[in-house]
């Protein structure tokens, strides 16, 4: 099963990248490929040229800068997932990128292609939007930022714009503010894909919940926020009977449905899973 | 037209003109007639196209042999030394881990991925490495034991 031609090219840095696609309306970027390569061997994608950011060193690696942890885009899933300062300060982003696919895939994935790529059903954006994640990305009129919660669009939709490239994706350190977080998924038994995916991200102080957010991948066609506005846990103890009671009136208006989870089945996934996240992020939380 | 890539594959290396659409694992068995690295599923689920990219465990249905350049790969004909088994060939022989063998490849350099992190998982640990490889003779029971074999006699 090969895709069909293309020209192939390689950027040696993100300026060059961002140069290339400015030449090549009709190119799309290579970096580890498991979004891509798919796409392209079953014709959904057929690309005129390649360009290969795989190499570009600038925009891979991790890093901690003024509270918040450095994630480059062509840092693979791997290397999130078993990084001991992912793990000890952003624990629930290691977790779901350790719930990608399999050991294969995270090998070579990378969170700059699965965020682009937007797959509803994938694992980092209800994560990343719960967190307040930042994204960072490069065009032809300079840098620009935006929110997690902006950056999701619709199926297979995001705010990068034709032209620009994903550098880094800033996510705070939340484990050390006293946040507990947990992302919790029932996945499709051979492609690992969530069929609902629960992040959950709850501060307490004093034993009130001062902040909790609560996103989904795989129930609507781009991550559902429950709680843009704050939520009904805020202000009070966030008990097990309060998350109880907030999910059973959780509302999600058109969910997806297929062969595998009907709609209606996915919505009772979110709101059993919503809630035993909630409780876990509440238990890992310092307050 | 054609990219030159110059790779390292068991030891050895090689400079070939590729275009670029040929994928790793087309590279391996026909380029290169290393035909131990299976074509199974072609959409990155199976396994059986798994051989190791700089040591890590990867789907060479999954990459282009472009992507391969400046790499070192090890399929399953690079494993033994001297002719020896490779501890885990031996340990999939010993503990009858294949039947057809179609998955074996991908199951044993899945695994050599794992034990090179890891030089003594628990069952548990050998199941979840072993996640993205599928055998459709009896299941996983021999394989899993295979592989805790061949972790319990390095460690000896």
């Amino acid at each position: 099963m090969y895709p069909a031609s293309f020209e192939y090219v390689r950027a040696t840095s993100a300026q060059e990248a961002v140069d290339l696609l400015a030449q090549n309306a009709d190119a799309k970027l290579l970096a580890g490929g498991h979004s891509l390569i798919p796409m392209m061997k079953l014709r959904l994608a057929q690309p005129a040229k390649l360009i290969d950011i795989g190499r570009i060193a600038e925009i891979r690696g991790i890093c901690e800068k003024e509270g918040t942890l450095r994630i480059g885009s062509l840092t693979t899933h791997d290397t999130i997932a078993n990084s001991e300062l992912v793990r000890q300060k952003c624990s629930i982003l290691a977790g779901a990128a350790n719930k990608i696919g399999d050991p294969q895939v995270r090998n070579k994935g990378t969170i700059g292609g699965n965020i682009a790529h937007a797959d509803p059903a994938s694992d980092l954006p209800a994560v990343l939007v719960a967190l307040g994640a930042t994204v960072h990305m490069l065009g032809p009129n300079g840098p620009r930022s935006v929110a997690a919660g902006e950056f999701f669009t619709g199926l297979l939709e995001t705010a990068l714009e034709a032209g620009e490239i994903l550098t880094e994706i800033e996510v705070p350190a939340c484990c050390e503010d006293g946040s507990g977080c947990t992302y919790l998924k029932v996945e499709h038994p051979a492609s690992g894909y969530a069929v609902c995916g629960a992040a959950a991200v709850v501060k307490m102080e004093d034993g009130s919940c001062v902040s909790a957010s609560l996103c989904f991948n795989g129930i609507t066609p781009t991550v559902f926020n429950a709680w843009p506005n704050g939520g009904p846990l805020v202000g009070g103890s966030a008990d097990d009977a309060t998350i109880a009671a907030a999910m059973a009136e959780l509302s999600i208006d058109e969910p997806m449905g297929d062969i595998h989870a009907s709609g209606e089945y996915r919505v009772a996934l979110a709101r059993a899973y919503g809630k035993r996240a909630l409780i876990a992020a509440r238990e890992r939380s310092g307050g | 037209m054609a990219t030159r890539i110059d790779l390292e594959v068991n030891g050895e290396r090689h400079e070939r003109d590729v275009e670029p659409r040929q994928l790793l694992v087309h590279f391996l068995r026909e380029e290169l007639g290393l035909t131990g690295t299976n074509v199974g599923c072609e959409t990155s689920l199976c396994g059986a196209c798994t051989v190791l990219m700089d040591g890590q465990a990867v789907k060479s249905c999954t990459q282009l042999a472009v992507q391969a350049d400046g790499t070192s790969i090890t399929t399953i004909e690079g494993l033994q030394t001297n002719g020896e088994y490779h501890p885990l060939q031996q340990a999939f022989w010993d503990c009858h881990g294949l039947q057809c063998g179609y998955c074996t490849p991908g199951m044993i350099l899945a695994a050599a991925d794992l034990l090179e992190r890891n030089a003594s998982p628990t069952e548990r640990e050998v199941r979840d490495a072993l996640k993205g490889n599928l055998c459709r003779c009896t299941g996983y029971h021999n394989i899993v034991k295979s592989v805790l074999a061949a972790a319990a006699g390095g460690e000896s």
